[in-house]
């Protein structure tokens, strides 16, 4: 009984000790002209499903909950929101070439039609950023036009 | 006839080389077998090399042989001399490498997932097409099309054989395809 209450507090302590590095924050305040909805004036449609499915993790812009306060929540949300910038960020989309823009559309398509993006694991707690079969659809159209028109 | 439609597509061949955009869209969706010439160059051979034992393992539903080509594209993306490239184009070649390697990278990295390495695949094959078109090839190649790829997009590949072996269906339409270029050597 007392080696529990030991290890509970020993527990305490470092889950209190760990709120002293909290993670970094991925907020900006500007919109940057790169920026996917500024480079190519999406209309707002569109652009709100965006940034309500997508930006969170692929932005230089993240509408954090209140639990990414709570380490070790915070530092995997970091990790988390690092690699999804790395391999897409609206953000910086404008400053990408013709060709990579080209193939994030294609790969983004692909992922949104198959289900595979937003991910599961995402929109089981953010239950807005779920995709209803319209706003795919919409989406999917507005993607496809764009591809094309590059 | 023959010697117009040569002429014809170097033409355009050269004004895709020069133009900085994208120049591969006109050749994308066509069906008809048409041909074109790029230069004799070795620059590109191990890639070459690569893709192709990429493209096997596909047709073999081999995805963590795939996986490994992938990561062995991915580092002859890394290796490849720029420097070599006439100056012109050593913007677009660069270009063409970073887009590349990334798809490289998620072929290595998604050794269960064999839809995943395809679709990534398909970009793949659109740069190297691209790539081999400026730097140049060691050897004739055939840029084969299934249109039944991706709910009926389709998609293309490269081959050194006209004979259709299907990367993106394996098995299960291994002769779905036609040949829709042909990129020989000068």
């Amino acid at each position: 009984m007392k080696l529990l209450k030991i290890t509970g507090l020993l527990l305490l302590v470092v889950l209190v000790g760990l709120q002293f590095f909290p993670a970094g924050t991925n907020h900006s305040t500007t919109i940057p002209a790169t920026d996917f909805v500024k480079t190519f004036e999406t209309p707002e449609q569109v652009a709100q499903i965006l940034r309500t499915s997508c930006y969170n993790c692929h932005s230089n812009n993240t509408n954090y909950p209140w639990y990414s306060r709570v380490q070790p929540v915070g530092w995997f949300l970091e990790n988390h929101i690092n690699k999804g910038k790395e391999e897409l960020n609206f953000s910086e989309f404008g400053s990408y070439s013709d060709r990579k823009q080209k193939s994030k559309l294609t790969s983004m398509i692909s992922q949104v039609e198959d289900g595979e993006m937003p991910l599961t694991s995402y929109t089981s707690i953010h239950r807005e950023a779920r995709l209803s079969a319209e706003s795919k659809g919409t989406l999917i159209e507005y993607l496809e036009k764009l591809k094309e028109s590059l | 006839m023959k010697k117009t439609i040569i002429l014809l597509s170097l033409a355009l061949v050269s004004w895709g080389a020069f133009a900085q955009h994208d120049h591969s869209m006109m050749t994308n969706k066509s069906k008809v077998e048409a041909s074109v010439k790029v230069e004799h160059s070795k620059s590109a051979s191990v890639i070459i090399d690569n893709y192709l034992a990429l493209k096997d393992a596909l047709v073999q539903e081999d995805s963590r042989g795939a996986a490994s080509f992938g990561k062995k594209l991915f580092d002859d993306f890394a290796k490849f001399n720029l420097s070599a490239q006439a100056k012109q184009q050593q913007k677009e070649v660069a270009e063409i490498i970073e887009d590349a390697s990334e798809h490289a990278k998620h072929i290595s990295e998604n050794s269960k997932d064999i839809a995943h390495q395809r679709e990534h695949f398909e970009i793949l094959s659109k740069d190297v097409k691209d790539l081999v078109t400026i730097s140049g090839s060691d050897r004739t190649l055939y840029q084969l099309f299934c249109p039944m790829y991706n709910n009926n997009k389709g998609g293309a590949w490269l081959s050194t054989s006209k004979e259709i072996r299907n990367p993106y269906f394996g098995n299960r339409m291994l002769k779905c395809g036609t040949v829709q270029q042909e990129i020989s050597v000068r």
